[in-house]
């Protein structure tokens, strides 16, 4: 079997099809720790198009969280710029919802209390409306007045899902949302989202080092070095949801990732 | 926290400094604005130290109290360890001694001054037994909340390999419970040194506290007063810097959090 | 088989009691034994109290006491946590202002007294002072660690979602705080009303503290003394345990791992 050229070069070509929602020039990011110089990214160019599901895979620690957070705005990156929607992006905001693994969400409130929690501008009647709504849309109905210290892993996930889509965003950044949660859950999990996104067609870039989530999710996975964090190559996942995982296409697809990261294939 | 720049390094020693210079400016104004004959400057405080240092009394009045809160906390912390140890282990024994704990522990240890008196007379005995009765009892419910968080997994482990109880106690239980016991002894500490200068404020004839009555009783010297209430902050504050020294060493660092 | 876990509780519970008794019987022999007949075993000390009930004191005292503990806590409350806040929220404030904190807070209150006598003279507003100067930093301090600790996630998160500053401290701040605040605001009651006994023996004409010292210089009433100690005990383990019962809330109880 040949080894067709599985990456893309590294210069990030959108389909034509679809209209450019984030762009990414140059990002360079340097942390200044004590009087030691840590250059966390480098020379990140990047584009995602509007309704995509768009992942970044990588090791842990190799910056793909500092990444994302540069993408939403909750750090300025020490050179180039990110562009959505064509604004250049300073600071956090409602139209992109961050989704921090479960500790996001905030204990002091219900259930409804966290899902409404962005909708203070709204009138209560159509709050609620969006409340009962998201509610269901992640099955957590029967639990709006509990309090997330009731709720196990999964659904505390769930819950931020829930909040951060209930402001209606047009993007949503999520970084390692299933870590926490036990192998099984988060299976069913990836179904949700998936589920989720196809109901609502969000732009979607989702931070993982699991290499089997991101071609089980991603329609484009962005594959990224160990720090300095580069964009080692960008693989098209051209496989039509829902994806079958023992599919011959898959296989290949997976294993020219694991090929580009350098793993072998027996443990 | 809230601003998104980060604050430079010479920020660290610009903004005390101004924050002190405009503290220290303020009261020396509304001193002289109020015209008052009583109540003294800055100044006037900085020259009764350096009074206090030529009469010989500064070191010997911040000896003494020290002195006291070393004998009283020391023996409330050889005592309070083990005691806490052990009720900390055996949470039956705890269940029993707990409400007689609940119930001493608001009783100020200033309220126990005339029974320290009558016990042990005016005089130094009665100020250490003071000291004793209020670092005692943070001492020993920091033992017990030390050993109660201890992972139970690091009894197994310690059992797995053999050890006694004694051995277990000594060896795995009081390292684990360490980081626990020292926070304890470091609130300890803060209420010994508050309570020494509450016991020489009224039990003897000397020591800082007693510096802080006697300073007025004798000819109102206010400057005198506020001189001492100085060194009193200074030494508590560095009793407590040192402890928190302590907290960095790294055989009991993994306990803290920050280790600020 | 029912029967023995009940007895097994039963004597589960009355341990401590039995504990109790035992010291009371330990004192009460130990007073009957002492040479110098001054400390008094636990039958006067109920007696003094139920004379003290009898005079129409008991109640007095206490409300006395507790009245300047009110008032003291309360107005250092109202102003600390607000500047605790701004303190922690604002890093430079913090820099600035943590040293001039931490000198001032090993300073005894009662090391405030000749200046607090000073400005106020003897009486009730000496002791309402040296409480509120006991309760200001402590609470202070409290509010100042809450702020710090509020996990960054929901600060960022409340950005996101487009807070404004003022939404942001009513909306996240607050309820982030309010659980590590009661805690505080507990230990520093406990704070003050060890204080106010302090205050009391010095600066005023009632309340327990006074009770304590007056009974022990006019006529050496041991017995009224130790009085005063036992309800100085009862009261504040009640105040202590009133606070905890507010850390039972259901929207705080987030805050509290198990006890």
């Amino acid at each position: 079997m040949a080894t067709e050229a599985i990456l893309t070069e590294v210069a990030p070509k959108l389909k034509s099809s679809l209209k450019t929602k984030l762009r990414a020039e140059g990002i360079d990011m340097v942390f200044t720790r004590d009087s030691n110089k840590i250059q966390v990214l480098q020379q990140i160019d990047l584009e995602v198009g509007e309704g995509e599901f768009v992942c970044l895979l990588g090791p842990s620690g190799c910056g793909k969280s500092t990444l994302l957070n540069v993408l939403a705005g909750f750090i300025s990156p020490t050179a180039g710029q990110v562009r959505i929607d064509n604004e250049p992006v300073c600071g956090p905001d409602p139209r992109r919802i961050f989704v921090f693994q479960e500790r996001g969400v905030f204990p002091w409130l219900t259930v409804e209390g966290n899902i409404s929690f962005g909708l203070f501008r709204l009138l209560p009647e159509e709050r609620n409306q969006r409340i009962a709504r998201y509610v269901k849309l992640v099955g957590l109905q029967g639990f709006e007045k509990a309090y997330p210290q009731e709720l196990s892993g999964g659904m505390k996930q769930r819950l931020e899902v829930a909040r951060a889509l209930a402001v209606n965003p047009d993007m949503l950044f999520l970084d390692e949302p299933f870590g926490a949660l036990d192998s099984i859950t988060r299976l069913v999990m990836r179904r949700e989202l998936l589920r989720i996104w196809e109901a609502e067609r969000k732009t979607i870039i989702f931070v993982t080092h699991d290499i089997d989530e991101a071609v089980q999710l991603a329609d484009r996975v962005v594959v990224m070095s160990a720090r300095p964090a580069r964009i080692q190559g960008i693989v098209d996942i051209d496989i039509a949801h829902p994806r079958d995982i023992s599919s011959s296409r898959y296989l290949k697809l997976r294993d020219g990732i694991f090929k580009q990261i350098g793993m072998a294939h027996k443990v | 926290m809230n601003s998104l720049r980060q604050p430079g390094k010479w920020e660290k020693y610009f903004w005390p400094v101004l924050a002190a210079g405009t503290f220290l400016a303020l009261w020396y104004l509304s001193v002289k604005w109020s015209g008052t004959k009583i109540f003294p400057s800055p100044p006037e405080v900085g020259r009764a130290a350096v009074e206090l240092v030529r009469k010989g009394l500064l070191f010997r009045y911040v000896l003494d109290s020290l002195r006291r809160v070393a004998v009283g906390y020391g023996g409330a912390a050889v005592l309070g360890i083990p005691i806490g140890l052990l009720l900390g282990w055996y949470p039956e024994w705890a269940f029993v001694v707990n409400p007689v704990i609940q119930m001493l522990r608001p009783i100020s240890p200033i309220a126990w001054i005339p029974v320290a008196i009558v016990l042990f007379g005016v005089g130094d005995l009665a100020a250490i037994y003071l000291i004793f009765l209020a670092a005692f009892f943070p001492i020993v419910v920091a033992a017990i909340n030390g050993v109660r968080n201890v992972p139970s997994m690091y009894r197994r482990a310690g059992r797995n390999f053999g050890l006694s109880p004694m051995q277990l106690i000594t060896r795995v239980v009081f390292l684990a419970a360490l980081p626990q016991i020292i926070l304890g002894l470091r609130i300890a500490l803060g209420v010994a040194w508050l309570v020494v200068v509450a016991a020489e404020m009224i039990a003897v004839d000397s020591g800082l506290g007693y510096l802080v009555i006697d300073s007025r009783n004798s000819g109102k010297r206010y400057d005198l007063v506020v001189a001492a209430m100085f060194l009193i902050g200074l030494t508590g504050l560095v009793l407590d810097a040192g402890f928190r020294r302590i907290e960095t060493f790294r055989s009991v660092r993994w306990g803290f959090r920050n280790a600020s | 088989m029912a029967e023995t876990v009940q007895a097994i509780k039963l004597r589960r519970r009355i341990k401590p009691l039995a504990f109790i008794v035992v010291l009371l019987v330990i004192w009460h022999v130990a007073a009957n034994h002492q040479s110098f007949h001054i400390l008094p075993g636990p039958l006067a000390v109920a007696g003094g109290i139920a004379e003290l009930a009898e005079h129409g004191l008991l109640l007095k005292y206490v409300v006395a006491s507790l009245f300047r503990v009110i008032w003291g806590y309360v107005m250092a409350a109202v102003l600390a946590i607000p500047i605790g806040l701004a303190i922690g929220w604002y890093k430079r404030s913090e820099m600035a202002l943590n040293p001039l904190i931490q000198i001032f807070r090993p300073i005894s209150p009662l090391a405030w007294i000749p200046i607090s006598i000073l400005w106020f003279g003897v009486g009730d507003m000496a002791a309402i002072f040296l409480i509120f100067l006991a309760s200001l930093l402590p609470l202070i301090v409290t509010a100042m660690n809450a702020v710090n600790g509020i996990p960054q996630v929901h600060i960022n998160a409340g950005r996101n979602f487009g807070l404004n500053q003022r939404q942001l401290v009513y909306r996240v701040l607050f309820p982030a705080i309010a659980p590590q605040l009661i805690i505080g605001l507990r230990i520093t009651l406990g704070i003050a009303w060890l204080v106010v006994v302090a205050a009391e023996m010095i600066a005023v004409n009632s309340g327990l503290g006074f009770l304590i010292v007056d009974a022990r210089n006019a006529g050496n009433r041991y017995d009224l003394v130790v009085a005063g100690m036992v309800l100085i005990g009862v009261i504040g383990l009640m105040l202590d345990i009133g606070m905890r019962s507010l850390e039972k809330i259901e929207s705080l109880r987030w805050g509290y791992s198990e006890d």
